[in-house]
């Protein structure tokens, strides 16, 4: 609650600030990711979340939810962008435990900074660098997995690159991220564990193909630590993407994350909304 | 370990996909110096209607401009022209163009396209060839 005043009391004090911005080409400010950043879907890109460009700032929301087998991904959430340069954003997931019983939220602040480049105009691609503080308010079900932390955060570095007319003539989008982690199952399951405690590097990416300026499709793959020794798998997903204007986007995915907390098999629908306030 | 695999496997069919190519030139897929005409006379016309972007053309000849940015296009596309208008610097100089106007200018110029039956994928290989220019006039 305390935290949902805070970006509210931001975005106030955004909006009285000069030029509110969509100046970018649409498409080009990508989507949210369920940990706020802006993105693909599970993967952080170099895009910042909104369509501000070095003149400008924006602010957009989003609600995503995964649906599996036994557990269901809620998450709500909202970035500033500004002048192109910098996101600053905020998630609360509520993930559903939905054959046990019961769940777990967590609170994700993020900020993001474009260190070079521009997805498209540039020569080589877009770099960002990024963080993502994580704190876990329910923690029961981290700690009787034996996880060592109900806090952490994650660090990462993403470049990514739209190569326009290659792929038959239609435009191709990839990401590639590196990130820092110690977080088990986003940081749901806890920090770090009896297996391994320390920094590890991940390796995720994202491709895409734009069959026109309004839809996209493609995929995403996440890998993951298993600190708990509970199998955690790699992730991920296929997804289309409905962009009708840059006040809003629609996105559905198939996203296969295998094994949570050890109960296997984990496959489902990923809807997700998300839309430009100014 | 697999889905990384998978995912590979994914992108080296795209990467295979983008290298199966065409050998007639952009030129003539457009539709030749007919089709490039026509989006020029669209892009005027967006241009016009444009409260933002007008105000740049405000001192220009739009009968050179239009023949000028026509021979460019032609020469993007490897058709058989020549440019013999001025360079990108000398042009927008000290117009001090945004990026949200810069961009907001290729909408228009895609609208002009769109206006004249480009197919999305000639469009998209035609401002490829295009997005070099971009730092030749932003905030000159």
């Amino acid at each position: 609650m305390r935290c949902i005043k805070l970006v509210g009391i931001i975005l106030l004090f955004v909006s009285s600030m000069a030029v509110a911005g969509d100046g970018k080409l649409i498409g080009t400010a990508g989507l949210n990711t369920i940990e706020g950043s802006g993105g693909g879907g599970i993967v952080p890109w170099a895009t910042l979340s909104g369509y501000d460009t070095r003149d400008q700032i924006s602010a957009s929301a989003f609600i995503t939810q995964v649906s599996l087998p036994d557990y269901r991904l809620n998450v709500i959430g909202a970035n500033i962008s500004l002048f192109d340069r910098a996101e600053f954003s905020v998630a609360r997931q509520v993930f559903g435990l939905t054959s046990l019983g019961g769940e777990i939220t967590q609170s994700i602040y993020g900020a993001k900074v474009r260190l070079y480049g521009d997805v498209i105009y540039s020569d080589w691609p877009q770099i960002s660098i990024g963080l993502q503080y994580k704190d876990l308010e329910d923690t029961a079900v981290a700690q009787l997995l034996g996880s060592d932390d109900t806090k952490g955060t994650d660090f990462y570095v993403a470049a990514t690159k739209v190569h326009l007319g290659v792929v038959a003539g239609y435009n191709l989008v990839w990401n590639v991220s590196g990130r820092l982690t110690k977080a088990n199952q986003l940081g749901l399951l806890g920090f770090g564990g009896a297996t391994n405690d320390d920094y590890e590097l991940m390796l995720e990416a994202s491709a895409g193909v734009l069959f026109s300026r309004h839809f996209a499709a493609g995929m995403e793959y996440r890998q993951k630590p298993d600190n708990l020794g509970v199998g955690e798998d790699d992730w991920i997903d296929v997804f289309i993407t409905y962009i009708p204007s840059k006040r809003v986007n629609f996105t559905m995915a198939w996203a296969d994350l295998g094994s949570i907390a050890g109960v296997p098999a984990q496959k489902g629908l990923y809807l997700s909304v998300g839309g430009q306030l100014w | 370990m697999v889905k990384g695999l998978l995912f590979i496997a994914v992108c080296g069919l795209l990467f295979v996909t983008g290298c199966v190519s065409r050998s007639e030139t952009l030129y003539v897929q457009l539709g030749g110096q007919a089709k490039i005409d026509e989006v020029v006379k669209n892009f005027v016309r967006e241009i016009e209607f444009n409260n933002e972007i007008l105000p740049f053309f405000a001192d220009t000849n739009i009968d050179r401009f239009t023949e000028k940015f026509a021979q460019q296009l032609c020469v993007f596309a490897d058709g058989p022209c020549d440019y013999t208008g001025d360079s990108m610097e000398q042009v927008h100089g000290g117009m001090h163009i945004t990026e949200a106007q810069f961009n907001l200018t290729v909408d228009l110029f895609i609208t002009a396209m769109d206006k004249a039956n480009v197919p999305h994928r000639l469009q998209n290989q035609l401002i490829s060839r295009m997005t070099f220019t971009r730092k030749q006039m932003l905030y000159k």
